[in-house]
């Protein structure tokens, strides 16, 4: 007789929710993540794939339909797609033109973090200018979060997305919600 | 914390995004099996460590990830000029100094500076 087998992906960061100082912390839906390389000469045709305009300029990103673009190097973006039925990888396999997309969906995570102070708690641990001026809303950079590498993203004047490695995760809500008990 | 400027990001980021390289305009050989011992001994162990200018490879590593090249003073720790990876060793950057610089490579001996007192006297009551 064989039994029947239910298999269940749990998210890293599953049940974890704070709401510190105004600042609420939340772990982002799942989403389908793409690691995009290519030269300039890729940008049209994998642009169109993806039916947004591949960010050109350091530290923005393009959002459509659900789907965001960040850029992370001059030749490296980060695709972001929240929709349940979204696969960019294969809206990307059409293209020719030489390029390279990595499925990395499961590699990262990402924390929503929201409130007045947000900016406060995540500059707790990440050293860069994040004043509206200098980090506007859809300014994105990878940068630092304590002793981790993380993406940051500005969805709205006091909300941030925070992607970070799988096996960083907890650091990093962790940390959040230290920083956040400081503000 | 030091702000150095990104030539990819184009704006000021801070140093602990970055790694250093190690010493810039380093050829590799095109041929390395025919660089004599000696030849090869200079490329790969011997550097400059001047005190003064030195022209450094740097990496975005936690930003853009790109390697680019600055010259940096080694006794201020202040970034003269940064420059994309591929770009000449720029000619220029021993003009525009300001007028007091220690940066210019100037033996200690040119210098019309007296040698410092390398043993001092302990006074009581100083930590
Ligand atoms: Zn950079």
């Amino acid at each position: 007789m064989v039994e029947a087998i239910t298999v269940k992906r749990r998210g890293a960061l599953d049940h974890r929710l704070e709401t510190i100082n105004g600042v609420s912390l939340q772990p982002a839906k799942p989403a389908r993540r793409v690691s995009l390389r290519a030269e300039p000469d890729g940008l049209a045709p994998l642009s169109k794939a993806l039916g947004l305009d591949l960010p050109t300029k350091p530290k923005t990103s393009a959002l459509a339909d659900g789907r965001s673009a960040l850029w992370l190097g001059p030749d490296e973006w980060l695709v972001i797609d929240e929709s349940e039925d979204a696969e960019p990888l294969k809206d990307l396999a059409e293209v020719t033109v030489l390029h390279s997309a990595v499925d990395i969906s499961h590699r990262n995570v990402a924390i929503i973090v929201s409130g007045s102070k947000a900016a406060d708690v995540i500059n707790a641990g990440c050293p860069q200018d994040l004043g509206l001026q200098a980090f506007p809303v859809g300014a994105c950079s990878r940068t630092v979060l304590g002793k981790i590498e993380i993406v940051l993203l500005r969805t709205a004047p006091d909300t941030f997305r925070v992607e970070c490695w799988r096996s960083f995760a907890d650091y990093a809500f962790s940390y959040l919600s230290d920083a956040a008990r400081g503000v | 914390m030091l702000l150095i400027h990104c030539p990819y990001c184009q704006e000021e980021r801070p140093e602990l995004e970055f790694r250093n390289g190690g010493e810039a305009h380093i050829a590799r050989s095109r041929d390395i099996a025919a660089e004599s011992d000696e030849a090869f001994e200079a490329f790969f162990f011997i550097r400059t460590n001047p005190k003064g200018l030195v022209y450094e490879r740097w990496r975005h590593i936690h930003g853009c990830g790109r390697f680019f090249n600055a010259v940096r003073d080694s006794v201020t720790d202040k970034f003269l000029r940064v420059y994309k990876a591929g770009e000449p060793k720029p000619a220029d950057v021993m003009k525009n100094l300001p007028e007091h610089s220690a940066w210019e490579n100037i033996p200690p001996a040119d210098q019309n500076v007296e040698t410092p007192a390398r043993d001092r006297v302990s006074t009581d009551g100083e930590a």
